[in-house]
Parts: C-alpha cells; structure tokens; sequence
C-alpha cells in the first residue's frame, strides 16, 4: 500500500517471530524506554487520541459554525488558526478532524488485517494450490498504484468516509496477506510448532495455539506503521474531494478548501497540514520503537 | 537458473491475466454511462444510441473483453473517446514525461540517502545518527501534497524563485525544464529519500559489522579507506533492490505530485481519465502501468537471483 | 558532488528569472484541457476559447450580446414567415488551407453539423430541414417551423464553416488537425499541456492579427495559473477566482475584466421524476417534491447577496431568473425575493413541518460548489431545514440527476446567447433537460410561441410570463449569474469582455 509499507514488512519477516515468548513483554518496554522519541511518539499519538475524544470540550467553539462578517481571518486570541474561507474557527475544525484522520487510520486497518491475515495464514500454513491462487491475487492487486486502486473504488462506490475507509482498507490487505504469510512460513518449521503437530494438535488448534501468538508482535508493528500511511490516505482522498463529505471537518478536505486560498489566506493550508504531518509523525516514531522493542537484533 | 525464469515469468503471466481481468471489471463498475459524459448535456437517446453501438458498448461484456485483450496484444489499446487520439500515441507522449519526473526523484533520494544513511552508520548512535533517524520519519509522515502546496505556497508565491509549475518540454528548453520539474522531484523523492536511507544505513551497520570489514581494519586500514573502498560497495546491493520495489509506490506518487504541480505526466492523465469516464483511455493506462510494475518486479527478482544465487533455491513463491 | 550541486543552482538561478516577455508570441492560460477540436463533436466550454482564434463564425457576438455578420456579409434575409432564411457571404474568404469559403463548402460544413454521428450540433440546428447554396455566395435554409432563435446559434460552433478538403482527408479526426477561416490556424495540440495557433497566412483581415503565435497553456490548479500570471510566464489568465482577482486587482499591476456571463446556477428540485426522465413522471411522496410551500420556503431561507459575497466576494451577479441582466430579453422591472425566515418558517410550519425539515441535495463535488452548497445549508438551517450535502462526481451526477436518483442538485447551466437555449430544454414537459419532469402546457405554450415571433418586445413579454409561472413552481431556483473574470497586464489592450467569456485575441495588441 505504500513505500514504507511493503518495505519494512520485508524487514520484518523473521526476527519478530523467533523471539521466545516469555518476559517479552517488560524487555520490550525496557527497550521503548530507552528511546525518548518513540516515548514522545506514543504520547503524542495518546494525545491526538484525546483530542479525538474529548473534541467537544476542547474546541469549545462549534467546527460547522459559519460567521460571514468573519471570512478568512488571520488567528487572533479568540481564533487562535484563524478562520476558513465560511468564517469558521480553523482550530475547532482541526481538533474535530482529528476525529476523522483517527477513525480513517484505524479502521481501515483493522480492516485489512481482518482480510488479510486470515489469507495470509491459510496461504502460509497449507501452501499449495490455494497458496498460488491467493499469492497471483495479491500480486495482481499489489500492481495497481494504491491511490489508482482507492480513486477508482470510491469513484465505484460514492464519496464518503466509509468507502474512503474500505477503499484504504482494500489498498492495505495484500500487504499483510504478504507479512503474514512470511511469518507464518518462518513460524510453521519451528521446533515448538513441529513439536505440538507431533502430539497430534490440529490444523485450527496449530494456527490459534502456537502460530498466531507468535507472529502477533510483527503484525502489531506492522500495524503501527501502516495506520500513518493511512491516515495520509484518507487525507489525500479527501484533498482530491473523494473522502468526508461537508460540511464535516476533515484535514485534507481543509487542505482542499485552502489550496484555493493559499495567497490570501495561509495559514488555512498551515494547520491541517502540520496535525496531519505531526500525527503520522509520532505513529512512525511510536511504531518504529516498538519494532525495535520486539526485534532482538540491536540497530 | 533457466527453468527459475521461466517459472517467474510463467507467474508474471498470470498476474497480467488476472490484472487484465480486474480492470476490465472495475472499469465497467464505474458508475456513469460514458455516451451520456461524451454526447454532453443536450444528447437525445438516439444520439446516445449511436455512441454505444460506435464504441461497441452495447456488446455482451465477454466479448468487449476479448476484443479488447485480442487487440491490445497487438498494441492496439483503442482511442480516448474524448480527444480521438489513439490510446498508445497518448501514453508515449505522457510517459517520458513522468519517467524524467521519477528519474529526477531518485536522483534527489539516492543524493540525499546515501550520505546521510552512510553518516549516520558510521556514526551510529550520535545525536547525527539520531537526526539522520528522525529527519528519515519526517520524510515518511509528511503527506507529499501538503508538501508540494507549502513548497508552492514558500518557494513560488513568497520567494517568487521557482515558477509554481507549467511543464516544458526538455528538448525545447532544457534548463526551464529542470526549474519547473525540481520541486515536484523534490516532493516526490522525500518519502523515497526516508525510506532508502534507513536501508542504507542498516546495511552500512550490518557490513561494517562482518568479518572482512574487521579483518581490513585490523590490516591497518584507515575508518575512512573502510567505508568508501569496502563497505560502500556492498552496503548498496540491497539499497538497489529496495529502489526496485518502490517503483509502484513511486507511479502512485506521482499521481499526486503530477496534481499540485500540474506536470501533464502519466498521473494526470489516469486521473483525468477516471474523472471523464473515457473508458478506454482508463483501461490502457491502467493496464500499461500495472503491467510496467510487474516487469519491473521480475527483473528485480531475475537480476537480484543472478547477484545473489541462495534466491533460487528456495524458488519464486517464497518471500 | 560539490561541483555539481554548484552548477545546478547555478542554472537554476540563471533560468528561474522570468524570461523576456516575448512579445511576439500571446500566452493564455486556460483552467481545462479541451476535448476535441471539431466544431461538429466539440462539447467543452474550453474548446470554444481556442475556436476563437481559428474558426470563425458566420455571425458574431459583441459586449452588449448584439449580433454582427463575420463571415456573412450582412444579417440575414428572413422570409416566407420565418421559415426561409439567407445568407450571403462575405466574399474573398479563405480556409487557413487555402482554399476558398463558399456557398458550397457553408453547405457541406452545416450539413455536417446536422448529420455528422456523435454531432453535437445536430440539436442545435434541429430547426433546418435543407441547406441550399443558391449561388457562389448565396446561401438558403429552409426551416421546418420558424425558429428565431436560429441566428444566435450561428453565432457559435453550429455557425462554422470547416474545409471540405480537411475533412474529406481526416473524416472523423478532423479535429486532431482543424482548419478553418480564422487569424490564425492551428499548429499543434499536446493533451493536458498546451495548444498551439500561428498566425495565419489566409485570413482576410490580417491587420487584425497582431501575434505571430498564440500558446494556450492548461493549467487546471488557481495557484499556479496565478503564479504564472505574475511571473509573466502567461499573459491572459482565464477564470481566475473572485478572491485572486480582488488581491490582484489591489497590487495595482494586472487588468481585470469581469462580465456576467450568459449562464445561471441554481437548485433543480425533483418534481415527478421516479424512475428517469424519458419515463412516466411518478409521486415521489416527499413535501419537497410535492408541497409547494416547502420550496417557497427554502427559497425565502436564501439571502442571494449575501451568499455572492460570501462564495464570490461579490464579484459575481444575484439573480433569480435564467435571463442574465445583459440580455436585451432581461426584464429590468423583475425584483427578487428578498430572505424572510420568519416567513419560511411559518410556510413550512402550515406544510406541516414545523419540527424542521430535512433533505439532501447533491453538489459537484469540486471545493466551489463544496463552498456554495455550505452557505446554502447554513442559511437554511435558519430556516428549518437540515439539508444533507452529498458531493458527486460530475458524470455520475448528469445520469443519477436524469435516473430520477436526486432530490434536489446544485447545477449551473453555461448559457446561450439567445433565452431559449437557457429555459426551453429545462421548462418544456418534453424538453430534453427538463429531469425533474416538471410539466405545464401554458409554459410551453409561452415558450414555444418565443421560439416563432421574432420581435424582441414581444418575446421579452413572453418571457416574463414564463418566468413568472416557473418561478413560481420552483423546480429550478435561480440563484445567480456566473462571472468571467480575466487578467491581463496592463499594457495588453484592446481586450473586449463579451459575456460569453470567451477570449478573442483578435484585434488585441501590445501597447
């Protein structure tokens, strides 16, 4: 789905999964706490997530409350972003978005990963013929540009922030079809894995007992990582008008508006963007020190 | 070695097949009658009519498919049904252009990446190597439109340095050309730029880290003859086959950077076609660029098996 | 590596400069790539800028929307109560090929018009049923019914005449190389990049054409049309928005043209359209279709000036009929409701609704029509109605707004020089746009009884009775006129705004 995404899937195949079960946990947080950034990260992204919440006691001003006297104002004490070109408060409207960028980035995969793990482990785990037809799927889907793929669904479906979601959602699986099925082939020849199939444990209680338990920390990075691309996703669907639809606030819709009034009116096209940049930003940082927490290799 | 690269080429086959197939589909699942879009808003049924029968929309789909695929064999994908160019003429005047746009997008990574991903190794775990770490997350969270609208916003509207875009042709003004496509190139690389230089940097660490490096050092080897006569060199294999895998990643970002920049490239004209429902001018374009990443990919795969012969053994479906 | 990096910024530097306006050559930036160049086929609003300049027309339009022979040597004869009309040519008229415009090749162009496939002339010129050339420069249509609104079509693409020799070589791909009678004649086309006409050796009046070349420039986004403008890189930017033009006009370097347009804009509300529109009407069983007080009231919550300010920092023009106030046809004594939404509420309240009532209307999905359709919800919500905003892709919207599919839509129409063509096809029962299956036979009476007189007086008075009765129905309300706002350096003169827009390099120059 995206550069990074594919990219430190590769990376991650192996070292997640070999690392014993036992005490991870603490030495994975012991790690995190030596890197000040991916603590920073995590707040950050802990505090977008409040401000999702807590929107409405945040930004006490309404985010849809037009005041014609008041168009495209610089910030001021009382608009501290200033206002957009319906004279609405700029600030309210990027702590709503918040909102939005948070349920986009998730969800969709969520999404993905309910797709595509469930893919990527009967692919991995019984190989053959299934295996083939599957992997030539996610080739092929994985040809298409991602954002070709989510125009030309939303395009199918209608603009809105659910197709918007799904439309993300469908760009993110083969990705984690790919990881999982990686994960799963490095897992399935273990000595534990081989040793509870000796005991006679069946396919089901292989894949839910000793496989996925032990490809869960990869998938977990990966996850942190694609929810930024994702929520850059959603923003560019909405930039391009393929996203929420108005008059809800969301930050590429403003991007949107503002690429209109970048002359007369910056700081429209300065807010929006920033809280885009700053919370995939710290979702990178978060999921970077987690990969480094679960990973045994020293970088 | 040979039956490797006709299995993998079997495979590049069949994801063609199945690629053919999706967007063939998708296409028809565009809502939006195409002869509705071209005979305008004053058309009448039976002008409507004699669109679909010209186009042959009225066919049983199957064989809209077959014509389709038949003639694009031969390399005849059809023509816009908007200009009446043909669909093959159109595309290879869009192609170069967004070829030296991706070009130059490397170019800017590679001279980003490399140095720093190197610096950052060989001073690894520095308040350098720490900025090289975060500057390469920075590249990867900015969303490239937003970066393309500030660049635009400071560098053309404040500064008034570089014109804000409109495209030149190289051959009729070369150095018009570089100042109109270096800020796109520059959006372009950025995420390219993040992610090849935590590869490099790795890589660096890794090689810097194996025996021979050891070995050269304990020769008398001076930290800098390490670096650029040995560890340089074999640190880049992998680099190189990342920058391979990006080229999908860079088409679809180029697609965007193409839209704030106004570079009349490939992009454009995808999103352009999508927008006007000229079918097939969507379905060829589609289809040319699917089929360039799976090219792509293959010789990635064949040229990285004939560098690195363990890849073969363990056979093309494996990660 | 230094090195380089030197010599690049170097280049850059030395490059970045504007470049010496090379005054020989007119760069116009448009804001879409044309669709094809045949004046049969062509569709888009863009094509017709580039026509300007290369395929002139037998009648023209000037500022005030009166109409002028170009290619015809004077106005036509019309007889036989309207049914015969004739032209006569303006003599020593060449094709940028060379070859000579006469009654024949007239006939074969407007025959082409008529019968060509995929024409998108041919309902324009529906009316004719021969076109006869009676001598070298003589030419005769014979008309099924009279038609007056005839004349104004010949003033745009139905009224150019094209080389029978190119089209007899390039069939239906004339368009890929057009030659008509123009000042200047077409070079070269790279899609979504630019269009290129050079000066041509041919034309009658070459006095007129004062550019060796003119480069139309696509160049969809507003910043960078505008960057461009005040870089010098383009000379005339086309359609730049109401909020860069006031900017603009403050830096006291550049000329704005701003001129109402032909068109209009406004809210088409589904009446009886269920399940398309060349199918019976049906109930749709909504207050808003059905309950003529709900849409009096919805019209009541708009205050149009303030919307124009708010959306179009004034710059564009209220109105609430489909005559812009240009036209000799627009009746000055018409005032427009003014907002009342006390009104409004009392009128939704006797409908019923007094808890509020809610819709969705579709917009085009682009950020001004995002922006107009935001200030329409805001202001009705003061009224009572929660309107839901759901933006669709252009395509999709035409054929969902045909299928019966919306309740009511944000659409504009572009316009045409003569009333008709902005109230026929939307107000007849059978008219050919009319999707919200509104259907009343005195309105077409009226309007088809405008299409036979041909004495402006009268068809004024028709005009306002029409208007009138479908005002009042409310299955379009008229919101306002769009505006055609050009910039220009200052030392560009000669610049007529007409109201259709267009640019007509013609006759301009360089002070």
């Amino acid at each position: 789905m995206s550069p990074e995404g594919t990219a430190t899937a590769a990376s991650l195949a192996l070292p997640a999964a070999v690392a014993a079960p036992g005490g991870r946990l603490r030495r994975a947080w012991r790690r995190l706490r030596r890197r000040p950034a991916s603590v920073g990260g995590v707040a950050v992204v802990l505090l977008f997530v409040l401000l999702a919440l807590a929107a409405p006691w945040i930004a006490m001003t309404d985010p849809l409350q037009t005041n014609w006297s008041q168009i495209r104002r610089a910030p001021t004490l009382a608009h501290p972003f200033g206002t957009d070109d319906l004279g609405r408060d700029t600030f309210s409207r990027v702590v709503w978005g918040a909102r939005i960028s948070m349920q986009a980035g998730v969800f969709s995969i969520l999404l993905a990963m309910l797709a595509g793990v469930p893919l990527g482990l009967v692919s991995g785990f019984y190989r053959g013929a299934l295996d083939q037809l599957i992997m030539r799927l996610t080739d092929a889907w994985l040809s298409f540009p991602f954002l070709i793929l989510a125009i030309g669904l939303v395009t199918i479906l209608g603009p809105s922030l659910t197709n918007a979601t799904l439309a993300i959602a469908l760009g993110a699986t083969p990705t984690f079809v790919r990881l999982t099925r990686g994960l799963v082939l490095a897992v399935r020849e273990e000595d534990y894995v081989q040793g509870a199939r000796a005991l006679g444990a069946g396919d089901v209680r292989l894949m839910a007992r000793h496989i996925v338990p032990n490809i869960f920390s990869g998938l977990l990075v990966q996850a942190t990582v694609s929810i930024p691309t994702a929520i850059i996703a959603e923003a560019i669907l909405s930039f391009l008008g393929l996203g929420v639809q108005p008059p809800a606030p969301s930050w590429g819709t403003m991007l949107n508006t503002a690429q209109q009034f970048l002359d007369s009116a910056p700081w429209m096209a300065l807010w929006p963007g920033l809280a885009i940049f700053s919370l995939a930003l710290s979702f990178n940082l978060a999921g970077d020190g987690l990969r480094d927490a679960l990973d045994p290799r020293d970088y | 070695m040979f039956e490797f690269f006709v299995r993998r080429a079997f495979i590049s086959v069949i994801t063609l097949f199945v690629i053919s197939l999706i967007v063939f589909a998708g296409v028809r699942a565009i809502p939006g009658d195409p002869a509705r879009v071209m005979a305008g808003t004053e058309a009448d049924e039976a002008g409507l009519q004699e669109i679909r029968d010209k186009y042959g929309l009225n066919d049983p789909l199957a064989i809209q498919y077959l014509r389709w695929v038949g003639l694009a064999l031969i390399g005849d994908l059809g023509e816009s049904i908007r200009t009446r160019q043909s669909v093959v003429a159109t595309v290879a005047q869009k192609l170069p252009i967004t070829i030296e746009l991706t070009g130059l997008a490397i170019l800017v990574a590679l001279a980003i990446a490399i140095p720093a991903g190197v610096f950052a190794a060989v001073r690894r775990n520095t308040i350098w190597d720490m900025l090289a770490s975060a500057l390469s997350l920075g590249g990867v969270s900015i969303p490239n439109f937003w970066l393309g609208i500030m660049l635009i916003l400071f560098v053309s509207v404040h500064l008034g340095w570089l014109p804000a875009s409109g495209f030149v042709p190289w051959w009729e003004d070369p150095a018009g050309n570089l100042a109109r496509m270096i800020m796109p190139a520059v959006v372009l690389g950025t995420a390219l730029a993040a992610v090849l230089m935590r590869q490099t940097r790795n890589a660096m660490i890794e090689v810097l880290s194996a025996d021979y490096i050891r070995t050269a050092r304990a020769k008398g080897l001076t930290q800098r003859g390490v670096v650029f006569r040995h560890a340089i060199r074999n640190a880049l294999l992998p680099v190189v086959t990342i920058l391979g895998l990006q080229t999908g990643a860079l088409m679809g970002g180029a697609v965007v950077t193409e839209q704030i920049f106004v570079v009349p490239g490939f992009g454009r004209l995808i999103v352009e076609a999508v927008f006007t429902r000229d079918y097939p001018l969507v379905q060829g374009v589609v289809l040319i660029s699917a089929s360039a990443y799976v090219l792509i990919n293959l010789l990635v795969d064949v040229s990285y098996s004939l560098l690195n012969p363990r890849i073969r053994v363990r056979g093309a479906g494996e990660p | 590596m230094r090195k380089i990096t030197l010599v690049v910024l170097g280049l850059l530097v030395l490059f970045a400069a504007p470049a010496a306006a090379q005054k020989k050559t007119l760069v116009v930036a448009l804001n879409q790539d044309p669709d094809i160049l045949d004046p049969t086929l062509s569709r888009t609003y863009v094509g017709r800028i580039i026509f300007s300049q290369m395929c002139e027309k037998l009648y023209e339009i000037d500022e005030q929307l009166r109409i002028h022979p170009q290619l015809a040597a004077e106005l036509p004869q019309i007889t036989d109560g309207g049914r015969t009309v004739t032209i006569k040519l303006r003599p020593n008229v060449k094709f940028n090929d060379g070859t000579p415009m006469d009654a024949h090749s007239v006939k074969l162009s407007l025959d082409r018009h008529r019968e060509m496939k995929g024409s998108n002339r041919r309902s324009e010129l529906a009316p004719v049923e021969a076109v006869e050339a009676v001598d070298r420069l003589t030419v005769r249509l014979r008309l099924k019914a009279p038609f007056s609104p005839l004349l104004a079509q010949l003033t745009d693409r139905a009224g150019m005449p094209v080389s029978p020799d190119a089209v007899k070589k390039l069939g239906d791909k004339f368009g890929t190389a057009p030659v008509c009678v123009g000042p200047w004649q077409f070079v070269e086309r790279v899609a979504q990049d630019r269009i290129v006409v050079e000066r041509s050796p041919h034309y009658f009046d070459p006095a007129q054409a004062k550019f060796d070349r003119i480069i139309f420039r696509i160049m969809p986004d507003d910043n960078v049309r505008l960057a461009n403008l005040k870089s010098g890189d383009i000379d005339i930017m086309h359609q730049i928005s109401p909020t860069d033009a006031t900017a603009l006009k403050r830096e006291g370097k550049f000329e704005i043209s701003n001129v109402t347009g032909l068109g209009y804009q406004g809210i088409t509300i589904n009446l009886r359209n269920k399940t398309g529109k060349t199918q019976p009407p049906g109930d749709l069983g909504t207050p808003l279709a059905n309950d003529p007080r709900v849409r009096e009231a919805f019209e009541l919550a708009i205050d149009r000036e303030a919307l124009n300010q708010v959306a179009w920092d004034g710059l564009f023009t209220p109105g609430c009929t489909p005559i812009p106030p240009i036209s000799v046809f627009f009746d000055k004594s018409r005032k427009c409701p003014g907002r009342d939404v006390a009104k409004a509420k009392k009128l939704l309240a006797e409908a019923g609704q007094a808890g509020g009532y809610a819709f969705e209307m579709v917009i085009v999905n682009n950020p001004r029509e995002r922006r107009v359709g935001e200030v329409l919800q805001q202001m009705a919500r003061e009224a009572g109605f929660n309107i839901s905003l759901r933006p669709q892709e252009f395509a999709s919207s035409l054929k969902d707004n045909d299928d019966g599919k919306h309740q009511a839509f944000l659409i504009g129409w572009s316009g045409r020089v003569d009333p008709d063509g902005n109230i026929h096809h939307n107000q007849t029962c059978k008219g050919a746009l009319n999707a919200t299956l509104a259907c009343d036979e005195k309105i077409d009476a009226l309007l088809n009884k405008a299409r036979e007189v041909s004495d402006v007086d009268q068809r004024r008075a028709l005009y306002r009775e029409a208007i009138d009765m479908f005002t009042a129905r409310r299955n379009i309300v008229y919101i306002y006129h769009q505006n055609y706002i050009v910039a220009f350096p200052k030392s560009f003169k000669g610049y007529k705004a007409v109201p259709d827009g267009l640019i007509r390099v013609k006759g301009t120059s360089w002070n």
